[in-house]
């Protein structure tokens, strides 16, 4: 019976091992570009978080495994014998060990320091607005406003030219909008400003791995990149009434070219009026 | 079941303390009212708080199955619950949803989690285990008891709210909680939350205040710091982070309240359109509550866990019939992780908006915080090392609480690199971390520390095969429900959503969330063994003497269950907690009581110990 309980225990190992490996087999890993749970990112940043994941995941698994085999083994090799009558056996009497105190102390120091200091990187280019690239630095594409529950886009709009205005921080006369319906160019980065019109929401891309949530009173800029032309999924992350689970929109992503003939398109539905065409008939 | 003696009476021997064994008789009557409902005494009041507890583990049980029920058949009636209360068909309503996972997390928390650490256990053990009589205010410690039912009420009232019960979740961020209009949920039934988080927080403070006291002054003579069971170093610990903590989350709570019926706009900003109510006026901060919320409740974690790690670091011990391996390093770490529990609130707001400066700083101080928690598992990995276990239910528990955190520590180390959190944050994963550590490890702890102190409270044994049965059937159904969570999160399903199938993405998860509904349903009836084995064995359980377990502490020398004042022996602390298998261990034992004059050396500084100046009965 006592060995079995130390079998017990080493089942947890074997186990979550099993279930990590068999997971991504099954789709419940990572969802990606080429569809669900096909693992990778469909974002440049997306992939570098999934490295860092990765990372962690190696090193926390070793310890993991490590740490379970030791509790095994100490389990295993203090199994008390049946007591003879009145024969105390005694367990080996120690107090600790300085030298084995101070070197798991200072290993493990290391190496999450390194963890830590590894991550920086990632966390200012996704965060830092010094850090954003080039490409986005204040050229807000689009503002996303979270509300009960769904999301509202507004677009800057074309100018006569048929060119890309600025978006500015309130509602223009030009300006075009959406519901639920996000357009932005593919293969670059883009920017957009994130609000909330009432509670706290958040806005997740989980292909793309980019979640910001949305306070109400802040404006967030935030900035992400598909590699490819395709739709993506965006949710609300944060808990924000009993429809959070509802608010349920995507991300259409296309080559720049089609962005405009986009914006165009929405223009022309906007000033629909349904006489004009009515009258040409 | 060897290590069970009833002998250890005679060994222990009241001859070992040729003193006074009947100075301090407190021979005064007592109405059965003063006795046991309005006791002051410490014994009583941590039973009374243990069998509140137990019972708010079974409320706080049946919401998680209402939650699981949906996760695993969306919309579909669910049998018992659909009856209890007033839904159409039986179903879960996304609203009634939101109630059921925010009433879960908060009793859960609130109601069972902490009170049972620092209520239940830290009442009872505290004064025994330092050779108390008592608290140090025992009307005090009596009131923390009853701010409990008022509590219990007003969270009770919210579930008799318009909206069936608050719905913000269990972190209550505005705006959902201060607008009234925001949800079903956000009228007078989080008001009556908030009420219940206040007097939940004076509950603690009055225990915090006493335990605190009680820790410093009252030990008996030669109970040194150094010579505190670890069970009390972390009770002490907890009780500081309590006293420094509590007041912001109460002055919080009461800055919420008046933005929800005062009018004033701590938390509300201006220009805000709830449900086309008029335009917010005001110029108030959501991120405020963040940071004020997470402030307490960040180290609450640790006020969730510490007590835990201590009892588990006595039980192992003795199982294991060795010394804490690094008793030193035990207690320095208790106090590391307390220290910077404080300064790594900023971790649950990475995606929140706040200066990403300060994401990086909380990022390091949180990855560190791991560091502390490595140590305590390698010590307690050593202290098992080279012993002789006793595979007992007390032990099991024990080494799944170690296994258990071991799982809840390494994932945490994914949240707290800030990149990987922008993804996982508010998953699946994050449910998986913090159940493996409350439930995984503090709760399994809590079922060992009722197992190994039953004994004391009642004078009787725990039934031992059902209370393995009872650990065997929660580890694998606890299993079965968590760790699939983890890839769940991978899998990108957000928590709180009342159907994640909705999505495209999620929608081949459902066998999955299935699975682990069977297995959560597994592990609730597997409680009603611990329920039936507790009250049972007070009246069914097997007889023992005072010291069962052959253990060290000063708890065991007195009688079982001890009379109203403790000991019958003034204790005297004569060594540390821990010299299991001590090669001087007094002949045919291999422990060595704190309470055993016998071998000690004749220094005569030897009783002043640090604490002379506070006999423990005056
Ligand atoms: C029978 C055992 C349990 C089951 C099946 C269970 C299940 C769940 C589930 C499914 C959720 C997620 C709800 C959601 O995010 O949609 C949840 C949330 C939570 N649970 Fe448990 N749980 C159990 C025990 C516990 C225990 C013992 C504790 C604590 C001490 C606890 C604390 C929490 C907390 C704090 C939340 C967060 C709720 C929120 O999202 O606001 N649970 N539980
Ligand atoms: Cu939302
Ligand atoms: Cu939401």
């Amino acid at each position: 019976m006592k060995k079995f309980w130390v079998f017990f225990f080493m089942l947890v190992p074997v186990l979550a091992l099993w279930s990590c490996i068999v997971a991504p087999g099954y789709g419940w890993w990572f969802p990606g570009s080429d569809g669900p749970s096909k693992g990778v990112a469909a974002s440049p940043l997306g992939r570098r978080i999934d490295d860092l994941f990765y990372m962690i995941l190696v090193i926390t698994t070793i310890t993991f495994i490590g740490v379970q085999l030791a509790l095994g083994y100490v389990l295993w090799t203090g199994i008390r014998r049946d007591n003879r009558e009145g024969d105390v056996e005694k367990a080996w009497f120690s107090h600790g060990s300085h030298e084995l105190e101070v070197i798991w102390s200072i290993v493990p120091a290391a190496v999450l320091l390194f963890i830590a200091l590894y991550q920086m990187d990632v966390w200012a280019s996704y965060r830092v607005k010094t850090h954003f690239p080039e490409e986005v630095q204040n050229k807000p594409m689009a503002e996303v406003t979270a509300r009960q529950f769904e999301w509202r886009i507004r677009y800057p709009g074309l100018d006569e030219n048929g060119n890309v205005l600025p978006l500015m921080p309130d509602p223009q006369p030009t300006d075009l909008y959406a519901v639920n319906d996000l357009h932005l160019p593919s293969g670059r980065p883009v920017m957009i400003n994130l609000k909330t019109q009432d509670v706290q929401h958040s806005f997740f891309l989980p292909e793309l791995r980019v979640k910001q949530d949305a306070v109400p009173g802040l404006v967030i800029p935030v900035w992400f990149e598909a590699d490819k032309s395709g739709e993506y999924t965006l949710l609300c992350a944060e808990l924000c009434g009993w429809g959070h689970y509802k608010m349920k929109a995507r991300f259409v992503a296309r080559p720049e070219e089609e962005f405009i003939p986009y914006l165009r398109e929405l223009t022309k539905q906007q000033s629909y009026d349904g006489v004009k065409e009515a009258a040409a008939q | 079941m060897s290590s069970i003696s009833t002998t250890a009476d005679a060994l222990h021997g009241h001859d070992a303390h040729g003193h006074d064994a009947h100075g301090h008789g407190h021979a005064h009557t007592q109405s059965f009212i003063s006795k046991y409902v309005f006791s002051t005494d410490h014994k009583v009041i941590g039973i009374q708080f243990l069998v509140t507890t137990l019972l708010m583990l079974m409320v706080g049980g049946a919401l998680a199955l209402g939650v699981r029920w949906q996760l695993a058949f969306p919309w579909e009636s669910m049998p018992i619950f659909g009856t209890l209360f007033p839904m159409e068909g039986g179903q879960i309503s996304p609203d009634f949803y939101t109630m059921l996972f925010t009433m879960h997390a908060t009793v859960m928390i609130f109601l069972v989690i902490i009170p049972v650490l620092a209520g239940a256990f830290g009442n009872f053990l505290i004064p025994l285990m330092i050779g108390a009589d008592d608290m140090a205010f025992p009307v005090l410690n009596m009131l923390s008891y009853w701010f409990m039912w008022p509590a219990i009420g007003c969270f009770g009232m919210t579930f008799l709210c318009a909206g069936y019960g608050a719905a913000g979740g269990w972190t209550s961020y505005p705006l959902l909680s201060a607008l009234a209009e925001a949800a079903p949920g956000s009228g007078s039934a989080q008001t009556w939350w908030l009420f219940g988080l206040t007097f939940v927080g004076v509950s603690s403070m009055m225990g915090s205040v006493n335990y605190m006291t009680t820790i410093i002054n009252m030990r008996a003579p030669g109970m040194t710091l150094f010579r505190m069971p670890l069970t009390i170093w972390s009770m002490f610990i907890t009780a500081i982070l309590q006293a420094f903590a509590l007041p912001v989350l109460t002055a919080a709570g009461f800055m919420l309240v008046a933005d929800r019926i005062l009018g004033t706009c701590f938390f509300i900003p201006a220009g805000i359109v709830v449900n086309n109510a008029e335009p917010t006026v005001g110029g108030g901060q959501p991120l405020l509550w963040q940071h004020l919320f997470w402030f307490y409740s960040h180290p609450a974690v640790y006020i969730m866990l510490l007590p835990a790690m201590g009892m588990v670091s006595d039980m192992l011990a003795c199982m294991c019939r060795k010394p804490i391996f690094g008793y030193k390093p035990m207690v320095y770490s208790l106090a590391a992780i307390a220290g910077l529990g404080f300064i790594v609130w900023g971790h649950h707001m990475f995606t929140s908006g706040m200066n990403p400066a300060l994401g990086m700083t909380f990022m390091v101080s949180t990855i560190m915080i791991a560091l502390p928690s490595a140590v305590k598992v390698f010590n307690w990995l050593g202290t098992m090392w080279g012993g002789k276990i006793e595979f007992n239910t007390v032990l099991l528990n024990c080494a799944a609480f170690v296994s258990m955190f071991l799982i809840g520590g390494l994932s945490g180390i994914f949240m707290a690199a800030v990149p990987v959190d922008i993804y996982i944050h508010d998953t699946y994963f994050i449910v998986a971390h913090f159940h493996y550590v409350l439930f995984g490890a503090t709760l399994f702890g809590v079922f060992g520390g009722i197992t190994f102190w039953f004994p004391k409270m009642f004078g009787r044994l725990m039934n031992e095969p059902v209370g393995k049965l009872h650990f065997f059937l929660t580890f694998i159904g606890f299993n079965g429900t968590f760790f699939p969570m983890h890839l769940l999160g991978v899998a990108g399903m957000p928590r709180r959503y009342a159907n994640p199938f909705l999505y495209e993405y999620l929608e081949h998860l459902l066998p999955m969330n299935q699975f682990m509904t069977y297995s959560a349903i597994l592990m609730g009836f597997a409680q009603f063994l611990l329920l039936g084995n507790f009250l049972l064995s007070i009246k069914f359980g097997q007889k023992c003497g005072r010291n069962p377990w052959n253990a060290n502490g000063l708890e065991w020398s007195a009688p079982s269950p001890p009379g109203h004042g403790n000991f019958d022996v003034p204790p005297v602390c004569y060594r540390g907690p821990y010299e299991y298998s001590h090669p001087d261990c007094p002949e045919g034992q291999d422990y060595w009581m704190q309470t055993d004059p016998r071998g000690r050396k004749k220094r005569p500084d030897d009783l002043a110990g640090g604490n002379a100046a506070a006999p423990a009965h005056s």
